[in-house]
């Protein structure tokens, strides 16, 4: 891939208030690259994520996403230019149908902007995004509450509504927390087909196991800064990431 | 003139701060906008006088007694009606404010309403200052003011439960995880705003009289001052207090007593959209959400 | 022996909820009857009524849009404790057109809808970025505050007020123009408020990031939202000007704040139905307790907590509840 990295992050940081949340942070992502950021808890993973789609302000820094600046850009025209994101905390409208939930997504500016701008009938687009990412129809199981739904169908609701954007790269943080292996196992597929429509995807786990089957590439965050970036067997090894995920027991 | 008018503005700047205390403690430690906040301070003013006039009760006893009832309503408005929407901002703005409607309300349908009506001040007496009149009430607000500021940071920053107010107030969750009942010190918050509300009315009611309408009066400025200083904000209600006060004292003697309540809109507004979360605000997480 | 109730929606509930499948006129009755029901109260009442019951019913149609305008607000997740501004700001763009340059009150009435809608949002634009408890405060202040700028600065008459307004033709028109732009108001936005474009406003409310994370600038639905609230609330307004031929600084009344809130709370809030259905039981209501003055408004204060702690969806869901569902006793099986 010799591409141009589609994303570009350069010396980003932040304070709150006099505490370093993340501090000179650079990385490039390639076009169809699966990217793992990985560290500790409150190493910064997620206020990376914050800070690249711009729900939070850096302090300082830039991102360039194909080669423009974005980093000064309100968050709503970030998901315009095509960077979708997931969220931790899944909190979907609990009293609404789970198809229902898809037509916030389905009403964006994107959809208008896109040359395969998915017309008509919203809530027939909805169940079928949501069939593709294992929503039963045979089962009505698009026409439940969402309240009504396990964790594992609400994940892959919050993955539907950032496929239903059309995004050229996908954020997913922590997609696998709080799932059992047999619910992982039907998300993993379901990335596996993005990647072969050529999407970029970064991708914040916990779960390192199952990252590792799928990232192309790993970087480590520990205290808000990035402490290695390589492969994950590469990245590993290193003494740096043993001792942030040991602690000091490591010595 | 001009020293005068400073010296008024002084005086005009601690009492707006006496008003805004309570409810910005409430806020800043529980999160809970007190609309009933009017109310409880019209509330102690009435039953003061009540206590004062009809039962003849000596003013120390009748103040702690005001006090003691207001810390007591607080409380009860938290465990009866706010415990059971709490969580949900909204409800909460519509239930206390339906609270201090019913209150005020029912004290101008009792027809409490008239120049009889009012506190006595502490000491008759007043004294002259850079060839300006003040009288003592005066002098003793701004100096109470100022003990109450910083003896609530004292509070807030030395004491045990003043220190479990501020981890609420800044992550409530992380608190709960210490073993800090939210509840409580919810219940604590509300109670102590509206015992600072009787406190401010025992100092500010004397320099006028009691009346239902005074109660919205003090609302809208404990508001005013709380959102052009940020709400939650001590400094802020500090700051904000000068800014208002000041510039209300000087309107008043340059251009006219009418045009008082503009500036006090206009340095709203103004505030409003040139830093929305006002000026000392902390609600950094929703600016950033441009 | 315990028992539990178990509530079971009716067959034709369900099966018209997405498959019409009417057999019968009973069926398409059970359907139409909660929507022609108000169509006809609003067009039958008047001919039925006195004089005085008349303008009862007019006040209660102007209550019911400021109501239901808090309800489209609140449902974006801005609760406004000042309709008096909306309702002041229309009725005094109303009376001055009409005043300075006497227009006649077919134009006053639309320009001050359109106008009084722009303004009112115009003036809370800067609160739209807070959180909503910022909007509850400003709303509150604002109209308590216009009153003393139009007594300081006598503008608009100051604390005389204008007078000599323009009336409508006749108190037919007047009745019907109001029930008419009533009737459209609750159906049409009812309609909107469930359509998708109503989805993204009460996802607002929800959960504002998710609604970002679609690419929608929230902002800008807020601010129609506002715009449209503030336009309902100006368009009654601006209507009463012209009924009570004058116009001043009772507009700015809590009368009008507090009512609306009180009959959408009551009625429900997130019906638009329901902020209706408050606003016919309270004006009456408040109609009959005249005679006790300010007790009034305790009362609202008092229904205002009572119903949002113990009957918070309000009383619209509860007859809605039982028309949909039939309930029955059952006894619980130990476990």
């Amino acid at each position: 891939m010799t591409d141009a990295p589609i994303l570009k992050v350069v010396d980003l940081s932040k304070l709150f208030g006099g505490v370093r949340a993340l501090h000179r942070v650079n990385f490039s992502l390639n076009p169809g690259e699966l990217m793992g950021v990985i560290g500790p808890n409150g190493s910064g993973k997620t206020t990376l994520v914050n800070l690249i789609t711009r729900f939070v302000k850096p302090t300082s820094g830039t991102v360039f996403f194909k080669g423009k600046k974005i980093s000064h850009l309100p968050p709503y025209k970030i998901v315009r230019l095509g960077i979708a994101r997931t969220f931790q905390m899944v909190k979907p409208f609990y009293n609404l149908p789970a198809y229902k939930n898809m037509i916030i997504p389905l009403y964006s500016p994107r959809m208008k902007q896109l040359a395969s701008g998915r017309y008509g009938d919203r809530d027939a687009v909805a169940l079928d995004l949501l069939e593709e990412v294992g929503f039963e129809r045979d089962a009505f199981v698009a026409y439940k509450v969402a309240g009504a739904l396990p964790q594992g169908y609400l994940k892959r609701l919050e993955l539907a509504k950032a496929i239903a954007l059309d995004p050229d790269i996908f954020i997913l943080d922590e997609l696998f927390s709080g799932l059992s292996l047999a619910e992982v196992a039907t998300i993993v597929p379901i990335i596996e087909k993005l990647r072969m429509a050529g999407k970029s995807i970064i991708m914040i786990e916990h779960r390192l196991k199952e990252l590792f089957r799928i990232a192309d590439r790993v970087i480590v965050m520990n205290f808000g800064e990035k402490i290695a970036d390589g492969l994950a067997a590469e990245v590993m090894a290193s003494e740096a990431v043993k001792s942030a995920y040991l602690g000091t027991e490591a010595d | 003139m001009l020293i005068g008018t400073t010296i008024y503005a002084l005086i005009n700047t601690a009492i707006l701060a006496l008003m805004a205390i309570g409810f910005n403690l409430t806020f800043g430690i529980s999160g809970i906008a007190n609309f009933a906040y009017g109310a409880v301070y019209i509330l102690a003013a009435y039953g003061v006088w009540m206590l004062l006039t009809l039962f003849q009760l000596p003013y120390p006893v009748a103040v702690l007694a005001a006090v003691g009832v207001n810390l007591l309503l607080g409380a009860l408005i938290y465990r009866f009606v706010l415990l059971r929407i709490r969580g949900q901002a909204l409800s909460e703005v519509i239930a206390t404010f339906g609270i201090g409607l019913a209150i005020l309300e029912l004290f101008r349908y009792l027809g409490l309403v008239g120049f009889e009506y009012h506190l006595p001040v502490f000491v008759d007496k007043s004294f002259v200052i850079a060839g300006t009149y003040v009288d003592f009430q005066r002098i003793a607000i701004v100096v109470f003011s100022a003990v109450l500021i910083l003896g609530l940071w004292f509070f807030t920053h030395h004491t045990a439960i003043g220190l479990a107010f501020r981890g609420i107030a800044q992550d409530e969750r992380t608190a709960l995880t210490f073993g800090i009942d939210s509840n409580k010190m919810a219940t604590l918050s509300m109670a102590m705003g509206a015992a600072l509300a009787a406190l401010a009315a025992v100092f500010i009611i004397p320099l006028g009289s009691i009346s239902p309408g005074e109660g919205y009066d003090v609302l809208i400025k404990a508001l005013a001052v709380c959102i052009i200083g940020g709400l939650g904000s001590t400094g802020g209600v500090i700051a904000a207090s000068f800014i208002v006060g000041f510039a209300e004292r000087f309107t008043d003697t340059y251009i006219g007593s009418h045009w008082t309540m503009i500036v006090s809109l206009a340095a709203i507004l103004v505030v409003l959209t040139v830093k929305p979360s006002g000026l000392f605000g902390n609600q950094k997480e929703l600016e950033e959400r441009i | 022996m315990k028992k539990r109730k178990e509530r079971i929606d009716r067959g034709i509930k369900v099966r018209s909820r997405d498959i019409f499948a009417l057999c019968s006129w009973r069926e398409m009755l059970y359907l139409a009857a909660p929507r022609l029901l108000p169509v006809v109260v609003c067009l039958a009442l008047p001919l039925f009524l006195g004089v005085y019951w008349q303008k009862v019913l007019l006040s209660v149609a102007v209550f019911a849009l400021l109501a239901i305008s808090w309800d489209i607000l609140a449902q974006t997740g801005m609760v406004s404790l000042g309709q008096a501004l909306f309702f002041g700001i229309g009725a005094y763009f109303a009376g001055a057109l009409n005043h300075y340059f006497g227009l006649s009150p077919f134009i006053t009435i639309p320009a001050a809808t359109i106008l009084g809608g722009l303004v009112s949002t115009l003036l809370l634009l800067p609160v739209l970025r807070l959180r909503g408890i910022y909007f509850s405060m400003v709303t509150l202040i604002i109209p308590l505050m216009l009153v003393r700028v139009i007594e300081a600065t006598k503008v608009f008459g100051g604390t005389e007020g204008l007078s000599g307004m323009t009336p409508l033709p006749s108190r037919w028109l007047e009745l019907y123009l109001i029930l008419g732009g009533l009737l459209l108001v609750l159906f049409g936005f009812r309609r909107m408020m469930n359509s998708d474009y109503g989805l993204v406003l009460k996802g607002i409310n929800d959960n504002d990031r998710s609604v970002i994370n679609a690419g929608i600038n929230i902002y800008w639905f807020k601010i129609q939202a506002l715009f449209i609230g503030g336009a309902i609330g100006a368009f009654a307004g601006a209507f009463m000007t012209h009924v009570y031929m004058f116009v001043g600084m009772p507009v700015f009344a809590l009368d009008y704040s507090i009512l609306p809130i009180a009959a959408a709370v009551v009625g429900g809030p997130g019906t638009l139905a329901g902020a209706t259905f408050g606003a016919f039981l309270l004006v009456p209501l408040s109609e009959a307790l005249r005679g006790f003055g300010g007790l009034r408004i305790v009362l609202y204060g008092v229904f205002l907590v009572v119903f949002i702690v113990a009957l918070p969806e309000g009383m619209f869901h509860y007859i809605q509840r039982k028309y949909h569902q039939f309930e029955r006793w059952v006894e619980v099986e130990n476990d």
